[in-house]
C-alpha cells in the first residue's frame, strides 16, 4: 500500500484552539483528526500526521519548515495532503507553505483544499493542486472527499484532469490532451457557433480574461522637446544574444545602446523570436524597430531626444505575470532619463 | 507590458499587426503595422518603399504620442 502524510493545524490536530496557535510542529505517527476522514477511501496509508499552530507557521515560518522537512527526512511517503483550510487565511498560507516546501525537497506530489476567498489560493494555486473547498469547516466531509478523489488518481497515477472538471483552481498551464470521443478541434468550433446562432449555450475553450484598463496617460504636450523610448516584444538582440533571452516564454530582457546608431545593421542585431520567419528582421532590424526612422525624425527635429537604449524581449508564450514584470523591471531606467512616451513595436 | 509603462505614468503608443489582441489586452494609443515578421517594412517592395512607410508609420507613432484621447484609439495610416 501506498503512503500518505497529513499536515494540519493545532486547532484539527485537537491541540487547541487560537491560545494553542503557537504550538511548534510535530510529527504524529497514524491518524489524528481529519486523516481518519481520509482514511475512508483514500488509497494510501496515512503514515504520519504532522501538527502545527498556525501563529507559529506564520511567525517562525522558516523554523517550521525546517523542523518539519527535517522530521520527514528518511521517511517514505507517495503523496503529502494538507488540510483543507477552508477559509481561514493563515491555515491556507500554512499548507500552501508547506505543500510547497514538501513538494521542492522531496518531489512528492502535493495536495491541499481552500476557499476561493483564502489568500493562500492566490498565493499558491500556480505552484501545486489546490481544491477548491468550502468557507466553514461544516463541509469537512465534502473537501476532504474531494481531495481524495483526486488524490487516488495521483496515487494511481491517473491522468489528473482539467481544473474545472477535477474542482482544483487553475493552475496556469495549458495541457495538450486526445479527448476521449475524439472530437476535432474543427467540429468543436463549427458546434459552439451552431450553438451560438441558436442562441443555445456553449463553453469556450479559451477563455478571454476580462479587460482589465488602465487609465490613458496624458498625451505629449511638446513634441519637439519629448525624450522617445523604444520597446520591441519582437526580440531583436545583438547577433550573439548577450543577454540570453529566449526564444519563447522569454522571462529576460535586454537593453541596447544607440546612442550613436544610425540604423541597426544586419549582422550586427538579429531577431531571437521564434513566433514567426525571421528571414525580413535579420535581413533589416529596422523594419520591426524603428531605430533608423526615429534617427532620421530627431535629425529633422520632429521630436526632442532619443532615449539612448532600445529595449527588446520576445512575446510569444510569454505570460501576462512575465511581461509585467519585465515592464517593471525597465520603468525605472526610462523615469531615471526623464522619458516623455514609449514607442512599443509588437510582432 | 504597455499597459504596466502606462500604469507608471508614460503616454505608451504600440505599433502592431494584431490590433484585437492590442484592444483585448488594453492598449490605449494603437498604430497599425503591415505584418507580424516585417511590421514596419515589406521586404518585396523596393527598400525605398520600405523606408517610405516606415517613416510615415513612425510620425503617426509620434503624433500619437502628443494627441489627448478620451478612449482607446487606433490611429489612421494612410
Amino acid at each position: 500500500m501506498k503512503k500518505a502524510i497529513l499536515y494540519i493545524n493545532q486547532f484539527f490536530g485537537q491541540i487547541g484552539g487560537e491560545d494553542k496557535a503557537d504550538f511548534a510542529p510535530v510529527i504524529r505517527e497514524g491518524k489524528v483528526g481529519p486523516a481518519m476522514e481520509f482514511a475512508k477511501n483514500l488509497q494510501a496509508d496515512i503514515t504520519y500526521t504532522i501538527i502545527c499552530g498556525d501563529n507559529f507557521m506564520g511567525s517562525n515560518t522558516d523554523e517550521a519548515v525546517k523542523t518539519i522537512l527535517d522530521g520527514l527526512e528518511g521517511k517514505d511517503f507517495d503523496l503529502f495532503l494538507a488540510g483543507p483550510a477552508f477559509q481561514a487565511g493563515r491555515y491556507g498560507v500554512a499548507c500552501g507553505t508547506i505543500c510547497k516546501a514538501v513538494k521542492e525537497k522531496f518531489n512528492v506530489p502535493v495536495l491541499t483544499s481552500m476557499n476561493v476567498e483564502n489568500p493562500g489560493v492566490e498565493m499558491f494555486k500556480s505552484n501545486m493542486l489546490i481544491m477548491e473547498g468550502a468557507n466553514i469547516a461544516s463541509h469537512m466531509r465534502k473537501d476532504v472527499a474531494a481531495m481524495v478523489k483526486v488524490a487516488n488518481k495521483i496515487l494511481s497515477g491517473e491522468q489528473v484532469g482539467p481544473a474545472t472538471e477535477e474542482g482544483y483552481f487553475p493552475t496556469g498551464r495549458r495541457k495538450e490532451v486526445w479527448l476521449e470521443d475524439k472530437t476535432t478541434a474543427a467540429d468543436r468550433m463549427i458546434n459552439m457557433l451552431v450553438a451560438k446562432l441558436n442562441g443555445e449555450p456553449f463553453v469556450t475553450e479559451l477563455p478571454i480574461p476580462k479587460p482589465d484598463r488602465v487609465p490613458i496617460a496624458p498625451a505629449i504636450k511638446d513634441l519637439k522637446h519629448a525624450k522617445i523610448a523604444l520597446v520591441t516584444t519582437g526580440g531583436i538582440v545583438p547577433v550573439d544574444n548577450p543577454d540570453k533571452i529566449q526564444s519563447a516564454s522569454a522571462t529576460r530582457w535586454g537593453r541596447y545602446d544607440i546612442s550613436h546608431t544610425m540604423r541597426l545593421e544586419s549582422g550586427v542585431y538579429k531577431t531571437i523570436h521564434a513566433g514567426f520567419d525571421p528571414a525580413a528582421a535579420n535581413d533589416d532590424p529596422n523594419v520591426i524597430t524603428p531605430v533608423d526612422a526615429l534617427q532620421e525624425l530627431l535629425k529633422e527635429g520632429y521630436y526632442g531626444s532619443l532615449h539612448p537604449y532600445f529595449y527588446s524581449t520576445v512575446g510569444t508564450g510569454t505570460t501576462q505575470a512575465e511581461a509585467a514584470r519585465m515592464a517593471n523591471e525597465i520603468v525605472p531606467y526610462l523615469k531615471e532619463d526623464n522619458v516623455d512616451g514609449i514607442i512599443m513595436v509588437s510582432t | 507590458m504597455v499597459k504596466e509603462f502606462e500604469k507608471a505614468g508614460f503616454p505608451i503608443v504600440q505599433m502592431c499587426n494584431l490590433i484585437p489582441v492590442a484592444k483585448t489586452v488594453g492598449s490605449n494609443r494603437i498604430v497599425p503595422t503591415i505584418s507580424i515578421p516585417y511590421p514596419l517594412g515589406d521586404p518585396g517592395t523596393p527598400k525605398e518603399e520600405q523606408w517610405k512607410l516606415r517613416m510615415n508609420r513612425t510620425k503617426i507613432a509620434l503624433d500619437a504620442l502628443a494627441t489627448d484621447i478620451k478612449e482607446q484609439t487606433i490611429f489612421k495610416v494612410s
